[in-house]
């Protein structure tokens, strides 16, 4: 990308990401990811599957999971639908690339500044889900997505390791009270 | 200081002294107590005040079901009423007083209503206070308020905190009694995702209160060895002081967890009670009975209760209720308390049974046939009279009587989702019948009373449900214990004497009110229900409702099981507010959104203004400004002089793809988009397939299949879900593929004639944004700033040469700063939603106030947008005759034809010879905004005929406001009517 | 309540929101004689029945799915879910 002259914020609106960590928990603002939706275009369904495994490495993901051989992961989000994340660093233009790649196949949009992340790590994660949303988050599987209301703002769960280590994706606009939902479960639980 | 009823044994921890105080008397008590055992053991019976005779009362029960002893806990904002002292749990400070008097609980002022209880029996609301009609809210009802009543509100804020939570499992076990436990144990063994949740602090249900042996050892030692294997299986949760509180639809449970109430103060963070969500594939009713009483004359002396709870008292908390005591039962589990405080060398005064072939007792006088008629000693019971078999009458002087009207099944949940429940003759009690699908009733719930047969029940119950999940349990090996056979002999209430007997002790309720109703002709259960209030108290009648209706069945000559019995709702015991409320409270009552602007706009010590979940700044206050119009005014006069930014990001943004997305657009908005040229804007207009107005907008074309159309801020959601309904309901073979981007671009808007200099600033050179590269209505993807994306937009909304522009919203920050210095140069301002609106009223734009559900096209005067050529959604609906009158309202605008005067949104158009009336009514004003550019007051209103009446002169009335102001139609273009400034 | 979505298993009725009869689905042609009439009863007649009925719920707290929803309104059983958009195709909806 270009070198220009306005400087980034985070979601929460520091210059570096925040992190909060407590004695067997961290919650951890994350703007290192860059997203875009894919969607398959009617009729073009064979071709579309074809370029996902090609992007992946491995088949797109069926409902409810999260796939990718490499650094860049494909999310399902709705029926024909996904997400799909990448480091920021090496992929800020991640929805042009994707445009390019499944040409006419799929209707791609950048998502990259739509959504805050907080990556939640640590054995008591479980807990503090309860208190957030009716997800069963204890039983999700590794590599498992669902999205969902937390505090009346929706958003993705996604399953990293389970019961260690999961990523929460919420509306950019609401989060410092994400954030807020977040570290009150937290203090609440531990 | 000395408990003088402490007896030794029982469940408490003697190396605990714990200190609390009653109406102001200290008193000492131990781990392990609760208020009401606490009180026993340091010889106070008297606890309250009955809710409508104030008849001195004590605890009728040991648990939650209790009707009388009910106490103010604490003090401040944490003084909390109408807790039961029977499940408070004593800690070391404990505050409480009793309620409901004055000016002492022994000398209780308003005892006199028991004086004139003739005049409040039941139905006394509805005959007593029927005249005259006014004197019912201004006197009548507030003087039964304050002289009838409960605790009162400490008025003060909360100071705690209250969670909610969600909980998945398996099977959900209510209740840890021998029944649930035994499920626990089996369910837990096999590996099932188990809660086990029960009310009480101590897992063990009536194992703790009963002498029971269990094998070899105590019921109460069993209960502590399963809970400690149940604790040590991690696919087991066991949630004591936990009330499921009720049953919903689909395996939906709804539970209170006490978290803190056992502390004097929450610890940091921590909440005070969590209300728990639980989703249960399976769930096992284990919860149990409740003893119920036996009506008599003056049944509700302190020192009279139940004769389990007695028991319960002496046995669980070693706390004796009195000195000398009888019983009066009509079924053999009432005698276990006269051999329980034997064994133990109480002095048993008499046991009354009312039986004549009940089984023998030693050690005390039996009276076989028997029944208590009266019981003597207002504040506290003295002696009761007795009549005999044979007809004569015998004075026994007790000063504690345990009475056992037999026991009741806790069905309570299983009629949450309206089962009802069946009368089973030889339990003497409801059984349930209809519990909710995946629900299972196991033990005394199920009218299974013995010990054993309850441990099997629990346990196979759980077997049989294991299977339904599939998995595999194996019943445990269970203790042998007690298997008595219930023997019961139903006694309802004793007829003897003239006095009043009571059912309803919480609402003071008695057998006399029954048979009043009865005589009224209030016969169903139902009404004998509302009549008498019998069962309408925060208890929700768990001891009396079935003496009254029992009663009503002897009253009309039918059995109990055709009387029929009314069915329970949630929540099983009371829940406090706070904990429906949860964490939602104040601030935190929603989420708030917030702008890419925010910080930067915050730091200008910006005035912000809540607009759904947004928080948007509404005007920005400099130094020497005292009155929001003077920054209002500034920053409209400023932007309409040279430039002025404004953060749009609210308005929701939605990406529109795919091959038939145009097609789509067509479709959905009123006006055609089909030949809308890539790198062009139009405005969209969206009907409801009602022909009323959805929302507007504008969408910008990016490619052949890519357009990116806007809402309103507050229709984003709706209009997205709108979206997804026709693209998946009404026409799911269109290539559309739609996703909202609201979140993903900061936007702003940048007005003014300097506008173009502003941005040429920002803009990299290489994008022309000439009037003739970049006209009105242009769209394009461009760089800004040395090379960053961004999207610009040649649209307006204030009727100035405008843009909006956008970048990834982690440059928003950034940009606002950017722009603001670049503006230096042209004394750019930033402008607020207050701006935002005078300027677009100034223009004549319709928004939120003209959108507001009521509306049509041809009311905004945008009929001619409806495309006829087309199908899309509303345009079939508009055309009809009711929506296209000659007299319809249509936009107009309006000035005060004082200019120096003020007019009122919602103010109703009057002809000036014309009565304000409704049916005079000729429309109503909309939006009213002071224009600083015209220097007076302007507004937009709809006007029956309005295009066709510009230049009459009206009156803006609103009774309301209290105001009244001669106004004139107008265009609702003021300024630049032509359109040339955005052109240009 | 639960939905037990077609495609994401069960869920609770909280992260939906209820629309109304599916009989939604079936919007008339606009070009049909009588077409206001026709819009008309589409729009505003619909029975409202003690028993089972099937009503169009949409997952926002989920993946967006408009879904048609079969439940008992005086028992709350919900026999059948199914993707409103498979319906539609069924019902001969198509571009």
């Amino acid at each position: 990308m270009a070198e220009h002259r306005l400087k980034a914020v985070t979601a929460l609106g520091g210059t570096e990401p925040r992190i909060d960590s407590f004695d067997v928990l961290t919650i951890s603002e994350n703007a290192e990811m860059a997203l875009a939706s894919l969607a398959c275009r009617n009729g073009r369904q064979a071709e579309f599957l074809k370029q996902g495994k090609k992007l992946l490495g491995c088949d797109l993901p069926e409902a409810g999971a999260i796939a990718g051989k490499g650094v860049v992961k494909a999310i399902w989000i709705g029926p024909d639908q996904w997400f799909v994340e990448a480091p920021f660093e090496t992929h800020e233009d991640i929805a042009r690339h994707l445009a390019a790649a499944f040409s006419g196949t799929a209707s791609v949009t950048e998502q990259t500044d739509a959504w805050v992340r907080f990556d939640i790590e640590g054995p008591a994660t479980g807990s503090v889900f309860e208190r957030l949303c009716a997800l069963d988050v204890g039983r999700m599987a590794s590599g498992s997505a669902a999205r969902t209301a937390i505090e009346h703002l929706g958003c993705f769960v996604l399953c990293r390791e389970a019961g260690i280590r999961y990523t929460v994706l919420g509306p950019r606009s609401g989060a410092a009270s994400l954030h807020h939902a977040l570290m009150t479960a937290a203090r609440s639980v531990l | 200081m000395t408990q003088p009823n402490r007896i030794t044994g029982g469940l408490i921890d003697r190396a605990q002294t714990l200190n609390f105080q009653f109406d102001g008397t200290s008193f000492q008590g131990h781990a392990g107590d609760t208020l009401a055992s606490a009180l026993l053991a340091n010889g106070v019976r008297l606890m309250g005040r009955s809710f409508k005779y104030h008849r001195p009362r004590g605890p009728l029960t040991a648990g939650s079901e209790e009707p009388n002893a009910l106490v103010e806990l604490r003090s401040g904002g944490r003084r909390e009423p109408n807790t039961r002292a029977t499940t408070v749990e004593l800690f070391d400070g404990l505050e409480a007083r009793s309620q409901n008097r004055w000016p002492s609980l022994a000398f209780d002022v308003m005892g006199v209503n028991d004086l004139l209880s003739p005049f409040f029996a039941a139905g006394f609301y509805y005959k007593t206070f029927m005249w005259p009609k006014a004197f019912w809210e201004k006197f009548y009802e507030p003087m039964i308020r304050r002289a009838a009543g409960l605790g009162s509100l400490t008025g003060e804020p909360d100071p705690d905190s209250y969670d909610k939570g969600f909980l998945h499992c398996d099977l959900l076990i209510i209740g840890a009694g021998p029944s649930g436990l035994s499920a626990a144990l089996t369910a837990g063994r096999a590996g099932a995702r188990v809660i086990l949740a029960d009310e009480d602090f101590r897992p063990g249900g009536r194992l703790n209160a009963e002498t029971f042996i269990l094998g070899d050892e105590a019921g109460a030692h069993w209960a502590a060895m399963v809970t400690e294997e149940l604790r040590s299986l991690p696919n087991v949760r066991l949630m004591t002081r936990t009330t499921v509180i009720g049953a919903f639809d689909h395996g939906i449970f709804g539970a209170l967890e006490r978290v803190s109430d056992h502390i004097a103060a929450p610890e940091a963070g921590k909440p005070r009670q969590i209300l728990w969500r639980i989703y249960a594939k399976r769930s096992l009713l284990c919860a149990g009975a409740t003893e119920r009483s036996i009506a008599f004359q003056n049944n509700d002396r302190p020192g009279i209760m139940l004769a389990s709870a007695l028991r319960s008292y002496v046995n669980r908390w070693a706390a004796l209720p009195g000195q000398s005591v009888a019983v009066f039962t009509n079924n053999d589990d009432g005698l276990r308390t006269a051999t329980d405080l034997i064994a133990k060398g109480v002095r048993v005064a008499a046991v009354i049974d009312s039986r004549s072939d009940g089984p023998n007792v030693q050690g005390t006088e039996l009276f076989r046939g028997a029944s208590v008629v009266d019981a003597a000693g207002r504040q506290g019971i003295r002696a009761v009279t007795v009549r005999l078999a044979d007809g004569t009458r015998r004075t026994i002087e007790c000063d504690a009587l345990g009475v056992s009207g037999g026991w009741n099944p806790n069905i309570h949940l299983t009629c949450h989702q309206r089962g009802r429940p069946r009368w089973d003759a030889d339990l003497a009690a409801f059984v349930p019948s209809e519990p909710p699908v995946g629900m299972t009733v196991c033990g005394a719930a199920n009218g299974v009373f013995s010990t054993s047969a309850a441990l099997r029940s629990g346990a196979e119950m759980a077997v049989t449900v294991l299977s339904d999940l599939d998995l595999t349990g194996t019943i445990p090996d269970l203790p042998k214990a007690e298997d008595a056979a219930t023997r019961i002999s139903p006694l309802w209430h004793v007829p003897d004497g003239g006095g009043r007997a009571w059912l309803d002790q919480q609402n003071d309720v008695t057998v006399k009110d029954v048979k009043l109703a009865h005589q009224e002709g209030y016969r169903s259960v139902e009404h004998l229900k509302r009549y008498t209030t019998l069962g309408m108290a925060t208890d929700q009648g768990k001891n009396s409702n079935l003496g009254g209706l029992a009663i009503m069945a002897e009253l009309t000559g039918k059995t109990i099981a055709e009387t029929g019995t009314t069915i329970y709702r949630p929540p099983y015991t009371p829940v406090p507010i706070a904990a429906f409320a949860g964490r939602s409270t104040g601030k935190e009552f929603r989420p708030t959104r917030l702008t890419p602007s925010h910080k930067w706009a915050a730091e200008q010590g910006a005035v912000f203004v809540e607009v759904g979940m947004w928080l948007r700044a509404q005007w920005f206050p400099k130094p020497g400004e005292t009155h929001w119009r003077q920054s209002v005014d500034r920053e409209v006069l400023a932007t309409r002089k040279s430039v002025g930014i404004c953060d749009v990001t609210t308005l929701g943004k939605i990406d529109v793809q795919g091959t038939d997305a145009a097609e789509f657009l067509n479709r959905i908005y009123a006006n055609a988009f089909g030949k809308l040229a890539v790198g062009k804007v139009r405005y969209g207009l969206m009907l409801r397939e009602d022909g009323m107005v959805m929302d507007d907008g504008t969408t910008a074309r990016l490619a052949e299949d890519h357009f990116v159309t806007t809402t309103t801020t507050a229709n984003a959601v709706g209009v997205y879900r709108h979206m997804e309904f026709c693209r998946q309901c009404l026409w799911p073979d269109l290539d559309v593929q739609i996703i909202s981007t609201t979140e993903a671009w900061a936007q702003f808007s940048v007005a003014g004639p300097s506008a173009r200099n502003l941005l040429r600033k920002i803009v990299d050179p290489e994008h022309n944004i000439s009037n003739e590269a970049f006209p009105y209505m242009a769209c394009g993807e461009i760089t800004i700033c040395g090379g960053l994306r961004a999207r610009l937009f040649r649209i307006s909304f204030s009727g100035e040469l405008a843009y909006e522009i956008a970048v990834p919203t982690r440059y928003g920050d950034g940009l606002i700063r950017a722009m603001v210095a670049a503006g230096q140069e042209f004394d750019a301002v930033v402008y607020g939603t207050e701006a935002l609106g005078v300027m677009r009223i100034e223009k004549g734009h319709a928004a939120g106030n003209e959108l507001n559900g009521t509306t049509t096209a041809l009311n905004l005067g945008m009929a001619g947008m409806i495309s006829k050529k087309k199908d899309s959604i509303g345009s079939v609906l508009s055309e009809r005759e009711g929506l296209n009158q000659p007299d319809a309202l249509n936009l107009v605008g309006f000035r005060p034809l004082d200019r120096s005067a003020t007019i009122v949104t919602g103010s109703h158009f009057m002809k000036s010879e014309d009565e304000a009336n409704a049916r005079n009514d000729q429309g109503y004003m909309t939006s009213v905004a002071y224009s600083p550019n015209l220097g007076h007051y302007v507004g937009l209103g709809l006007l029956k005929s309005g295009r066709s009446r510009i230049g009459e002169k009206l009156r803006a009335v609103n009774p309301l406001a209290n105001s009244e102001t001669e106004v004139e139609v107008v265009s609702a273009h003021f300024i630049d009517p032509e359109g040339e400034r955005l052109r240009g | 309540m639960i939905i037990n979505h077609p495609i994401l298993g069960p869920r609770d009725a909280q992260e939906f929101v209820y629309l109304g009869d599916a009989g939604l689905i079936d919007r008339p042609d606009w070009q049909q004689e009588n077409a206001v009439d026709a819009f008309y009863d589409y729009l505003y007649l619909r029975d409202n029945p003690a028993g089972e009925h099937r009503e169009l719920w949409y997952h926002e707290q989920g993946d967006r799915s408009w879904l048609v929803v079969t439940r008992n309104t005086v028992t709350h059983e919900i026999s059948k879910v199914e993707l409103a958009r498979d319906v539609a195709r069924a019902r001969g909806r198509g571009r």
